[in-house]
Order: structure tokens, then C-alpha cells, then sequence
């Protein structure tokens, strides 16, 4: 099960959080100030998992952003490594220039692909259908 | 501000210039996350996201903020929420957002309270007819977004409100409704299951919609059932099994694949759900074993998200009912796994072994190298994961490596495994460096089990484990001891406290001196001074000046507790009455009915208190559970720590219980179940004592105890490699099963045959076979005159002496050659008869003549019967005098070397009381014997078993024989000769699966390049045979360039070679649990070669 999925900057900000399971607004901070820092201490030439409490990360860097996955010890941390890529993809088919202006959109995306910590919907064209039809009622 | 306008700004949000009026409030959004990215320190944040925060709360009371507006604020609130500042005061407003604004806005409302509320938020109510009048909406847009929403957060209570509604949905005709729907409802069913339990069916509908998506998502629910109750699904399988064949058929759509992989990720769904149901259940297992064949066949493809799967389908294989062949597959697609130089890959290679091998330990050893590597691993993860492995397989026999290995690593070693602690010293030094690596990370429970451990033991058992511990502590805190956690130092003053006196050489003064050192660390916590100071009050009295001194200094502690103590400390210290009272020596008597309390509990009761009842009663009329409060009444340490000889922490339970319970009063130490228990020790002394038939215990701990203590560096170059190899050995060890060195496959039942064998050492078995030799050598030399035969055939006579030595056991024949076994045995019947030093004299009735008999291979004729047949070496001559002439036969028994030395009578008359002498330092010899005649010109034999222990390269033997030619002149005439070891060497015979699963359990080993005989066609084979016949070796398989052997030093060590061909060379690898004998084979194989 997905615990979290964060998206940080090199220097450690957080640009997305999303929590499948209640952690108070107080322990977020450091929560995430640990899991980045848990990240950026990482090789490159290191595996992309590393424990963290009673989490696994999975971890993946896209240029100066990580998306770190918080998932639990029964989770296969490769399919979910495959999974942000995937995320990645869509976000890459639906933006055209920068996302971090459009947090709601990427949270929408999110919304559509995880629930409660499940992976719901992994086909690109349905994970997107909703956003579009709603940019397509507000266009009109 | 038109709406295409704002779309445009919000999705391009890299183009926005403009002035109007909502890009000014977008603009504010694009302002702060650009400010944010420029900050420098915390303290510019808060002081940004502070104004952030007063300017959304003036523009969210503003009447003049649009829905459009609001969108934006929302947005901005997100953010400062993601940075963890409270903005609780836009919780109402995202509700309202999404109850009053259009499409948009009205998606970031709810993804706004799905965000900011959770469950049990009161203003979820606010929210409920909104998502009501969004599910009767004829907008999907609309209906889409409010599904969304319930299945993210939706009060419990409401279900009833919508359940219609989202059951309702399940039959829509849009695929994206019904699978929100069906999301919805896993939701209800994991906060409210029985809300939704009418509606099972509805659920099996789902699984069998043609939309693939919705099917998908009902995969949720069943994955959630069958992990409650998988019997109730069995009926299911089939379908399962059906769409994951589709699936891997490539029946789904295309944009459902994921690079070429048809969903991956449904694929694994369907992989968890079959090995639930597939699990311990034969038949349904069978409905699977064909499309799990297919999805590892399948997953050829070099994609992460491929090996994802096979992940995922190795699990399955090896939780359902095992099916061998796919046993198979799956075992090699893990080893595609650990093998990969991608290191995520590795990663899970060694998940999914940590996984099989609670199914399977041996097949640990098919990847024991890769293993090896990956605990040096500079990567932590895999590092980790390793352990994680090792400490899945480990038992009583690889213990001691594999927790040193975790002490190396971190700090935590699963108690568990501390079980199996082979013995006291051990046990108590790892728990040193649990303690003091650990510490205060250990759980609350360990260092308390640990010191219960010590106090449960018998006096008289446990002592040893109690005095080792004491010195261990005294030479602790004689050290540096401002680092050690609290917890350790807890422990060790409630040791000394309690077993100091057992220590009789130990200075009482100088343990006071050492408390009372920590006493003064800064670093010392306020409940370690307690524990210090009941340690105190407890080391007998006589050092009343010290103890004076210490209350006086703590007279004018800060710490109320500490100058109560202090105060105790010095009147028992000057009251001796008062502290035998207390302070009773040696007994821990518990009034477990609590009579003391009596008359409280009467005079309670009197003044109106109510009845005791005991806690299940109370919790059946009051329905509130009561329990935490037992453990964690404050009770003052101070006033019961002293009161018996206990640790503090045991005794602040009993007493904060007071008269609550009488069951649980009694906690003290009886009825616990006992975590570490007395286990820890028992397995380590059934292993000194094994059965002799049982399997491995007897060869493997020394091998493996010998690996973890030696530290002799071998004269190997590749040292390092060689050291794996050795940690490979006494981590795998006590596996059980299997084995995998190159050439060798899997093997099935330990042989029984093999686990037999002595160590060459101490073990009691095979002291037994030295003892029994030398006990029928002992009445064999009583029964000499029996056994002698004059001048009649030997062939008659061993009759006799066959009765009288029938005692010996035949299972040692088990041990024997393999060829034609059955007159081998046989043999070894009769020969064990006379095993040690017994004499057969032979008068040959053809040797009449006057000559001496010269040394012959004829003389061999004159072998006892049952010697015969056994192989032995050329006749050669010893020494000779004109009297008497000697030579000598080696014979070569499976258990000794029986050395035959003929003694002839060269002249005509009759020599009485010959007797030989025989000695070597290195071996063990038969006494001599004595005959009291022999006859003129015949010939005696006497042969001598000699045993080795130990490897020796030559041996050298020196004997005399003593004879009378007249009566009182007695002649001596000395011999000598010399025997190497290769007449020790006796071929070993084993299956190759044998072999290999020895071969692990060694740890000695030597390799070298030796000359390789390529004067005929197939090189291996002819240096094996020359091997072979020079020493006696057995070789076991030749495949291809390979070739194993095995050999034995007699019935004890064995040694096992491995050949492969190099090149002109032939690399060989010898392993041995004895030390020295690998190189005194190699030796004896060099020269072998060398010389044909």
C-alpha cells in the first residue's frame, strides 16, 4: 500500500504532498525534511528503495525534482518505481511547459491514478479524461 | 475577467502578464511559489507564509472574491498547508467551493477538503448535500468528481444517505461512473463493511463487467475479501485465472499497456489475489499452475516493469501448493534477479529470496556468493535487505556469524535469534554489544527479559552465567563509560547489585567505588541513579564508611527520590537489624494472596468501598476497557526498591498493581512466558551430544566454530575471495537441504550414511571408534595364547577368535567401499576381529628349506584369510639377522592402516619369546605382542592397526624385536620404516549431491594449480585415475572440464577435491574441516603426478 507521494526539489522543498493515510499537518514538515534528506544522501549508482521507519521509499529524480513514494514492506517497490514513471509520463502528456504552477491539476492527475493508497487507474488516456473534459467545460 | 481567459492563464501559466483582476490574484499564486523557491532559511518562510496567510484570510471574507477568485486562494492555501503551516480558517471555504462554484472550482473544492479534511472532521457534514446533489447530477463531469470525493473522505455515519446513489451507479453506462462507483464502495467496505454486505453481488457483477477498467478496480474489493476469507472465493479462481490470461493474451486494449507490458499493474493485482487463494489448496492451486507458467514464460522482456511481474509470479509460486517444475523456473528467474548488475533489480532478487526461503532455506544456497557480496555492499538498502535474508535463515548452527555480522551492521539484532546462543560468554557478550550499541533504541522489554533470564536460574546452574556477567560489567565500567545508554547501565548495576557477592575475589570496595563513579556522571539519568543506589543498598554491608560518604553527598541532591534513597541507604547501612529485615538474604518470597493487605481492604470496606471484582467482570458491566492503567500507576521507586531484591522496574509493577489483581500480583517471575528462556542453552548442549544418527549437528558447529574463531591468514593469493567463501560456509551451514557448487544439482534427502562420520576431533563418536579398537586390542592381548596358532593352518583356527571378539558393531561397515559391498562387508566382519595387535603365526609347510626366506610377494600368501583380500602394498624387507628376518606389508583397512610384519625364523631351531616393540610418536599403535616359540623356519605375522588423527606428511616408526635363541640370552634386534600419509587416505564414498552438500559445510580449503596428465585423450580423466590409483581417492563425477573427489583421512576427516580443467593445468580446490589436511593431500597429489 502507498503511504505518501511527495514531490521535492534538490534542495529539499516540497512542491506536492499527498498522504494516504492521516499524518498531522506538524509531523509533516519533518517527515518530509527526513525523507529528502534519506534521498539526496543516495548514489546515483545506489538502489532507488531505501528504508525509512516503518516505510520503504521509492525514490526517482527527474532533473532537479525526486518523487518519493512512501509505501509499505508488502508493496513491490519496482512496480512502484515503474508507477511514478508512469505518473511522469502523464503529466508530460498534459503539460506542455512547467507544472509547479498548477498544483491542483497535478493533484487531480493524482487523484485519478491513487486512492487510499491504491493504484487504480495506470492507462494514460483514462487517467487524463476527466481533467480534459473538465478544461473543456470551463473553456465553454 | 472571462473564463477562456483564466483557463488560459491557470493551464500557460508561464505566459501571464497581464493586469486584470483575477490574473492579479493568480499572480499572487505565481508570486509565492516563486518566493518560495527563493527562500533561504525557515525563518523566511514563516515570515512569508504568515503574510500569505493574513492576505487569503482578508481576501476570503472579502464579498468581492469570485468562485474564480476563491479557486486561486484555495490553491495558495494548499501550498501553505504543504509547508506545514495551519490554514484551517479555508476549510469552510473549500466546502462552500465546491457546493457554489462551477466545474473547476468546484473540483478544487473537493480536491481542497480531500486534502485538508480527514475522516472524522466535523465539517465533512456540510459537505454531504453537495456530494448528494452532485451524484443526482446529469453533468458525469460532475457526478465523476463527487465519486471521487466519497471514496476519499466521507463521514462513516452518512454512508446510508449515498449508498443508494453510488449502488445506483454501478449500472451506468459511462465505464469512468461505474468504476468510481465501484471504488466508492471499497471504500464503504473497508470504513463501514457492514454497510455494504448486501451487496455482494453487485461486486461479482463488477468483476465480470466488459469494461476492463471497472473489472480492475473491483479487484480492489476482492483482493480486501479473499485476504479475510479466502475459502469463500475458491469458486472464484477460475475467473481470475481467465483474465489474467487475457490479459497476457493481449486482449486488452492498447493503451492499457504500459512500455509494450499489457497493464502491468492489473497483472500483479491478479498475481496477489491467485497466490491467496492458491495458498495451502492443492486443487485450486492446479487451476493456476498453467497460466503462472505462462506469465513467467511471458515475462521475457528486458523492462523493469517486467522483472515487476515476475516478482510478483515467483511470490505466487511459492505460496501456493508447490509444483516442482514451476518451483524450477521460479528459482532461476530469481537468480536472473540477484545476478543483475542493475542494482534495483538486485534489490528485489534478494526481497523475493528473504521470501522463498521460509519456503525453502536451500535456496539460499544456489546465490550463498551473491549473498556474501551484498552483505558488503556499500549500499545500505541492500545491506539491509541481506540481513534481512540471513536472519530468515537463521538457526542454531550459523548463529554466532550471522549476528556478529548484525551487530557490524546496526544496532538492532532481533532478539529472537539470541535463542539459539551457543554458550554463556557468548551470550553475554553479545548482549553487551546489544546493549551498548543498542541501548536505549531496545524495546522496554529486552533489557527486563535479559535480567530475568539471569534471576530465574537455578543457583547452582546459572552462576557461571551470573559470575561471567559480573566480571564482564566490572571490566565494562572500569572503561570509558560516559557513552553507554542508560538502559545498560541499568542492567549492570542491578547484576552487580544482586550477584557482585558471588565473586568472591572480587573487592567489594572496588564495586562501590565504581557505582558510585557513574553516580557522579553528568550523563546519568535520574531513573539510572535509582537503579545505581538500590544496587547499592544491596552489596552486603561492612563498607559502611563509602556507603556514609555516598548518603551524605546525595543528602543535598536536588532530586527528591535520590535523597530519599540516600537517607534509606544510611540507616540500613547503620541499622545491620533493620537491613536483615529488609534485606533477606537470598529470598524473594511474594505474598501472592496479598494478605498484608487485609486489613486495608477490610477497613476499605467498611468505610463503604466497593467490592473487588476481577477485570473481566467489571469490563462486561462497564464496557470500557480499563487495562492500561495496571502498568503505568506511578508508584514511588523510593519506597519499594529497597524492599526486595529486585529490579526496580519489576517491582514498581507488582506493587502499582497493590490488591487490583491477584493474577496479576504474582508477575514477579513464575508463568511468564519466557522469551529467551532456558532455549538459548538447550539446543548448544544437545549438540555436544548428538545422536549418533541424526543428521549434521555433529560435523557442522565445529566447522562452523572453527571458521568464526580462526584467524590464521592463509597463504593464498586470493585471500579475500577465500574469506567469502568461508563466511559463505558458516552462514549457510545447518540449511538442511541442498547444495550448489557449479556442478551440482539439488539434492533431496540428507544421506544418512554421510552425517555418520566422526569429526576428527573431540566428538563422541568417534572417540567411540578409538575406544573400541583399543578395547579389543586390550582383550585381544589377554587373549593372545588363543589366538595363537601353532603349526596349524590359520584358515581352521579364527573361530576362535571370532568369538571372542564379537563384539564389534557392523554399522562401521557402512562407512566401507562401495564396489562388490556385500563380501566387503563381510570381510570387515572378520577382520575387525582382529583389529590391534594380534599375531597369527604361520608355519608355511613349503618352506623347508635352509635358506632364509627371502622377501617376496609370497610372503603376502601368508596373510591371515580374512586379510587377504584387502588391497595392500609390495613386501618390504625390514631388517634382518642371521636369526630372524622381518618385513612388512601395509595393508589398507577402511578404518586403520594395518601394518603386517612377518617375522621368519632363518634357522633350524626353535626361537622362543619373540617379541616386538613397536612405537611412533605421531600414531597410534596396538601394544606389542609376544610369542613364546617360533618353530624353526616358519614364519610369523603380526599385524598392528594404526590409526592418525592427525595428518602427518611421513610418519617414522621404530621398533625392536626381542627373541631367545637359548634360554636366558635374549637378542634385540631394532627396525625401522616409514609411512606417509597417503596410506591414510581412503576413498570417500558419496553421491554428487552428498558431496556438494559437504562441501558447503567445510571450511578449510586450499587450491592450487596442479600438473595436468595430458598424455592421453581425455586429459581430466586420466589425471583423476592417476590420482586415483596412487591415493586411494574415489572420484565421485566428472562433467565436462570438472571433476569432484572425495577421500577421507581413515574413517575420520573427510577432504573433498575439486577439479577443473585450466587450461594445461588442473585447478584444484580442496576442503576439509580438519585445518592441515587439504595441504597434506595436495602434497601427496603433486608428488603423485610428479612421478607418473
Amino acid at each position: 500500500m502507498i503511504k505518501f507521494l511527495l514531490m521535492v526539489n534538490k534542495q529539499g522543498q516540497t512542491r506536492l504532498s499527498r498522504y494516504y493515510e492521516q499524518v498531522e499537518l506538524g509531523k509533516r514538515a519533518s517527515l518530509e525534511a527526513d525523507v529528502v534528506r534519506g534521498c539526496l544522501a543516495r548514489r546515483k549508482e545506489e538502489c532507488s528503495f531505501v528504508e525509512f521507519k516503518d516505510y520503504k521509499l521509492v525514490y526517482r529524480q527527474y532533473a532537479a525534482l525526486f518523487i518519493v513514494v512512501g509505501i509499505t514492506e508488502n508493496e513491490n517497490e519496482l512496480s512502484i518505481y515503474e508507477l511514478v514513471h508512469n505518473f511522469v509520463e502523464v503529466l508530460d502528456k498534459y503539460f506542455s511547459r512547467v507544472i509547479m504552477f498548477s498544483l491542483d491539476k497535478v493533484h487531480i492527475i493524482l487523484d485519478e491514478m491513487i486512492l487510499n493508497g491504491h493504484i487504480v487507474e495506470t492507462n494514460k488516456t483514462r487517467i487524463l479524461a476527466p481533467l480534459l473534459a473538465l478544461d473543456k467545460m470551463a473553456e465553454s | 475577467m472571462s473564463d477562456v481567459v483564466e483557463k488560459t492563464l491557470t493551464a500557460l501559466p508561464g505566459l501571464f502578464e497581464s493586469q486584470t483582476g483575477a490574473a492579479k490574484i493568480t499572480n499572487r499564486l505565481r508570486q509565492l511559489i516563486k518566493s518560495i523557491t527563493e527562500l533561504t532559511s525557515k525563518h523566511e518562510e514563516e515570515n512569508l507564509i504568515k503574510r500569505e496567510l493574513s492576505a487569503i484570510k482578508e481576501q476570503v471574507s472579502s464579498p468581492n472574491t469570485t468562485m474564480k477568485q476563491m479557486r486561486e486562494i484555495m490553491v495558495r492555501a494548499m501550498y501553505c498547508e504543504m509547508l506545514g503551516y495551519d490554514a484551517s480558517f479555508t476549510y469552510i471555504h473549500a466546502i462552500k467551493l465546491a457546493q457554489q462554484g462551477g466545474v473547476l472550482e468546484k473540483r478544487v473544492g473537493y480536491l481542497a477538503v480531500s486534502l485538508f479534511l480527514n475522516e472524522g472532521h466535523e465539517l465533512l457534514l456540510l459537505l454531504v448535500n453537495t456530494v448528494l446533489k452532485d451524484l443526482q447530477s446529469t453533468n458525469l463531469i460532475e457526478v465523476c468528481m463527487a465519486l471521487t470525493v466519497v471514496a476519499q473522505v466521507f463521514p462513516k455515519d452518512m454512508i446510508p444517505a449515498v449508498l443508494p446513489l453510488v449502488e445506483d451507479k454501478l449500472s451506468h453506462p459511462k465505464e469512468i461512473i461505474r468504476r468510481k462507483a465501484v471504488l466508492a464502495l471499497y471504500k464503504f467496505y473497508l470504513i463501514a463493511p457492514n454497510q455494504v454486505q448486501h451487496i455482494h453481488a453487485k461486486f461479482c457483477k463488477a468483476l465480470s463487467d466488459k469494461d476492463p477498467g471497472v473489472m480492475a478496480s473491483s479487484l480492489h474489493i476482492y483482493l480486501q475479501l479473499i485476504r479475510e476469507s479466502p475459502d469463500s472465493y475458491k469458486d472464484l479462481t477460475g475467473s481470475f485465472v481467465t483474465i489474467l490470461k487475457q490479459v497476457l493474451g493481449g486482449k486488452l486494449p492498447v493503451d492499457f499497456n504500459y512500455h509494450s507490458v499489457p497493464a502491468p499493474w492489473l497483472q500483479i493485482q491478479l498475481l496477489r489475489i491467485l497466490s491467496l487463494l492458491g495458498k495451502e489448496d492443492q486443487s485450486t492451486s492446479e487451476l493456476m499452475y498453467e497460466v503462472l507458467d505462462e506469465s513467467l514464460r511471458r515475462a521475457e522482456m528486458n523492462h523493469n516493469i517486467t522483472y515487476a511481474i515476475l516478482y510478483e509470479c515467483v511470490k505466487a509460486v511459492y505460496t501456493i501448493h508447490p509444483k516442482a517444475e514451476l518451483l524450477e523456473k521460479a528459482a532461476r528467474c530469481i537468480g536472473n534477479f540477484v545476478l543483475s548488475p542493475k542494482i534495483n533489480l538486485k534489490y528485489l532478487g534478494l526481497k523475493a529470496l528473504t521470501y522463498v526461503v521460509q519456503h525453502d532455506a536451500k535456496l539460499a544456497l544456489q546465490h550463498q556468493m551473491t549473498i556474501i557480496e551484498c552483505l558488503d555492499h556499500s549500499d545500505f538498502t541492500i545491506k539491509r535487505e541481506t540481513l534481512e535474508l540471513l536472519f530468515r535463515i537463521t538457526n542454531a548452527q550459523n548463529v554466532t556469524v550471522i549476528v556478529e555480522k548484525m551487530l557490524d551492521f546496526l544496532c538492532y539484532v532481533p532478539i529472537k535469534t539470541l535463542t539459539f546462543a551457543p554458550d554463556n560468554s557468548w551470550f553475554i557478550q553479545t548482549m553487551n554489544d546489544v546493549f551498548s550499541i543498542g541501548g536505549d533504541l531496545l524495546q522496554q522489554d529486552d533489557p527486563n527479559n535479559f535480567l530475568r533470564l539471569l534471576a530465574e536460574g537455578k543457583p547452582e546452574e546459572d552462576d557461571q552465567l551470573r559470575l561471567y556477567a559480573v566480571e564482564s560489567y566490572l571490566t565494562v565500567l572500569k572503561g570509558h563509560t560516559s557513552h553507554l545508554p542508560q538502559c545498560f547501565l541499568q542492567v549492570m548495576s542491578w547484576v552487580l547489585g544482586e550477584y557482585a557477592h558471588l565473586q568472591e575475589s572480587v573487592d567489594r570496595r572496588e564495586v562501590i567505588r565504581l557505582l558510585t563513579q557513574l553516580l557522579d556522571q553528568r550523563s546519568v539519568s535520574s531513573e539510572t541513579r535509582v537503579w545505581i543506589l538500590s544496587a547499592l543498598t544491596k552489596i552486603p554491608e561492612g563498607q559502611t564508611d563509602l556507603i556514609l560518604d555516598l548518603a551524605e553527598s546525595l543528602s543535598s541532591s536536588q532530586d527528591t527520590v535520590l535523597r530519599q534513597q540516600a537517607q534509606e541507604l544510611r540507616h540500613l547501612s547503620q541499622d545491620s537489624q533493620l537491613r536483615e529485615w529488609v534485606l533477606v538474604e537470598n529470598s524473594c518470597a511474594v505474598d501472592s494472596s496479598l494478605s498484608f493487605l487485609d486489613g486495608f481492604v477490610s477497613e476499605a470496606l467498611a468505610a463503604g468501598a466497593a467490592p473487588y471484582k476481577p477485570p473481566h467482570q467489571r469490563q462486561e458491566e462497564l464496557s470500557l476497557n480499563l487495562e492500561p492503567y495496571s502498568f503505568s500507576l506511578p508508584v514511588s521507586l523510593s519506597s519499594c526498591s529497597i524492599t526486595d531484591r529486585q529490579s526496580p522496574t519489576l517491582l514498581s509493577v507488582s506493587s502499582g498493581l497493590s490488591g487490583n489483581s491477584a493474577e496479576l500480583s504474582t508477575l514477579i517471575l513464575e508463568g511468564v512466558k519466557r522469551v529467551w528462556g532456558k532455549d538459548g542453552y538447550l539446543p548448544q548442549k544437545e549438540a555436544t551430544a548428538p545422536p549418533v544418527d541424526e543428521p549434521s549437528a555433529a560435523v557442522q558447529p565445529a566447522s562452523q566454530q572453527e571458521a568464526a574463531e580462526r584467524i590464521e591468514p592463509r597463504p593464498e593469493p586470493s585471500t579475500q575471495n577465500q574469506d567469502k567463501q568461508q563466511l559463505a560456509s558458516s552462514l549457510f551451514v545447518g540449511l538442511g537441504v541442498g547444495s550448489s557448487v557449479s556442478l551440482l544439482g539439488k539434492s533431496e534427502a540428507p544421506p544418512p550414511r554421510f552425517r555418520k562420520k566422526p569429526r576428527p576431533h573431540e566428538s563422541s563418536s568417534s572417540s567411540g571408534t578409538s575406544k573400541r579398537s583399543s578395547d579389543s586390542s586390550s582383550r585381544s592381548s589377554r587373549n593372545t595364547t588363543d589366538s595363537f596358532l601353532y603349526g596349524s593352518f590359520p584358515e581352521e583356527e579364527p573361530a576362535t577368535s571370532i568369538s571372542t571378539f564379537d563384539h564389534t558393531p557392523k554399522s562401521t561397515t557402512a562407512n566401507g567401499l562401495s564396489q562388490n559391498k556385500d563380501t566387503k562387508e563381510d570381510r570387515h566382519a572378520n577382520t575387525s576381529q582382529i583389529l590391534g595387535g594380534d599375531m597369527v603365526i604361520v608355519r608355511p609347510s613349503t618352506i623347508q628349506d635352509k635358506h632364509p626366506p627371502s622377501v617376496s610377494s609370497d610372503l603376502t600368501a601368508l596373510l591371515p584369510a580374512d586379510l587377504k583380500d584387502l588391497p595392500h602394498s609390495d613386501v618390504i624387507s625390514l631388517t634382518s639377522d642371521p636369526s630372524l628376518s622381518l618385513s612388512s606389508c601395509r595393508l589398507f583397512r577402511d578404518e586403520a592402516l594395518l601394518l603386517v610384519i612377518f617375522i621368519s625364523n632363518c634357522t633350524e631351531t626353535v626361537i622362543k619369546d619373540v617379541a616386538v616393540q613397536l612405537t611412533c610418536e605421531e600414531l597410534k599403535v596396538c601394544t606389542g605382542n609376544v610369542m613364546d616359540c617360533l618353530e624353526a623356519r616358519s614364519t610369523s605375522v603380526c599385524h598392528y592397526a594404526l590409526l592418525m588423527d592427525d595428518p602427518h606428511t611421513n610418519v617414522s616408526l621404530t621398533g625392536t624385536v626381542s627373541y631367545q635363541t637359548q634360554p636366558g640370552h635374549t637378542n634385540t634386534l631394532p627396525f625401522s620404516g616409514t609411512l606417509s600419509t597417503a596410506d591414510f587416505i581412503r576413498p570417500l564414498v558419496v553421491t554428487t549431491e552428498e558431496y556438494g552438500k559437504l562441501w558447503l559445510s567445510l571450511s578449510h580449503d586450499v587450491k592450487q594449480n596442479l600438473k595436468l596428465l595430458t598424455d592421453a585423450g581425455d586429459p581430466l580423466r586420466t589425471t583423476l585415475n592417476a590420482l586415483k590409483d596412487a591415493l586411494q581417492l574415489h572420484v565421485v563425477d566428472i562433467i565436462g572440464s570438472e571433476g569432484i573427489v572425495a577421500c577421507r583421512l581413515l574413517s575420520g576427516a573427510p577432504c573433498l577435491l575439486h577439479c577443473r580443467v585450466n587450461g594445461a593445468a588442473l585447478a584444484m580446490w580442496l576442503r576439509s574441516p580438519h585445518p592441515a589436511l587439504p595441504d597434506f593431500i595436495l602434497y601427496h597429489c603433486q608428488r603423485a603426478l610428479a612421478h607418473h
